[in-house]
């Protein structure tokens, strides 16, 4: 993060278990009540949330999704973790 | 206020001068932005339906759009699943997986046709005719939209509640839900529901 004065994410969004469109649904009903600044960390299990997460930033000038990646969940599930940032 | 008529014209028109390139600066970013919600040429077909007929028509859409010059994005959920699907294989699913998988056509050359199937006969007949005819297979249509670059996206939510595997699937398709075909759909100049 580039920006110091939100080193930790504002909320956790967990999504972990929802489907599609849900993860967008729950990040954006956050992502409203965010100040310009903060960060959502989102954190998903179903992997249509990767493109699609792209594809509501993409030509969204009031957020950016400042990082993307997969990590290994406890139940051996792969958790797909989105940090979107009010610009 | 007519300039001529300005004493200090000189410093008026350095006021113009400037007041002229702040507004072709803010007018320029405008334009720009407005740009950019433009939608490009391109297509959006969200495939549904896991049937012959159905099939041909969006293919016939997607390889007439990119021949015509325009970017193609075809989603498929639900029965349209079958479509893209290479094979089926019941080895790990589930009893309701399973159920699925016997119930639904194997692949594309499984698929029947949505009206007057008679269990497969008329689907057979209507592939029968439409060789004797010349028409290209669907099979044909799929190689030749992927070969001028179509966009092929499975629904990964359908995939779930289908169990649908990636082992089952044609190789180098994309995955994604509705944020994605919504994506493309914005961009688009038409999006079909088939």
């Amino acid at each position: 993060m580039s920006d110091e004065a939100h080193e930790s994410p504002t909320t956790v969004v967990d999504a972990r278990g929802l489907l599609c469109p849900m993860p967008l649904v729950r990040a954006s009903q956050a992502a409203k009540k965010l100040a310009p600044g903060e960060w959502i960390r989102v954190l998903a299990t179903d992997r249509g949330s990767v493109p699609d997460f792209q594809a509501w930033i993409d030509g969204r000038a009031e957020y950016d999704l400042v990082h993307q990646d997969e990590q290994a969940g406890d139940d051996g599930r792969t958790v797909y973790v989105h940090d979107v940032k009010r610009v | 206020m007519a300039i001529a008529q300005e004493p200090q014209g000189g410093t008026e028109f350095a006021t113009l001068e400037t007041r002229i390139a702040e507004l072709e600066e803010r007018y320029e970013q405008r334009i720009a932005e407005l740009e950019a919600r433009l939608p490009e040429d391109r297509i959006t077909i969200v495939c549904f339906s896991g049937e012959l007929d159905k099939a041909m028509a969006a293919f016939i859409i997607a390889t007439g759009a990119l021949a015509m010059g325009y970017e193609c994005s075809m989603y498929f959920t639900f029965w349209g699943l079958s479509v893209i699907k290479e094979h089926a294989e019941t080895a790990g699913k589930s009893f309701m997986e399973k159920m699925f998988t016997m119930m639904l056509p194997e692949n594309m050359d499984k698929l029947g046709i949505s009206q007057m199937n008679f269990a497969g006969a008329g689907a057979k007949m209507m592939r029968g005719i439409m060789e004797s005819k010349g028409v290209a297979t669907l099979e044909e249509l799929m190689e030749v939209a992927q070969e001028m670059g179509v966009r092929i996206i499975s629904c990964t939510m359908a995939m779930d509640i289908m169990g649908v595997t990636d082992e089952e699937m044609r190789p180098n398709l994309d995955r994604g839900g509705v944020g994605t075909f919504l994506g493309d759909a914005f961009k688009s100049k038409a999006t079909l529901f088939i």
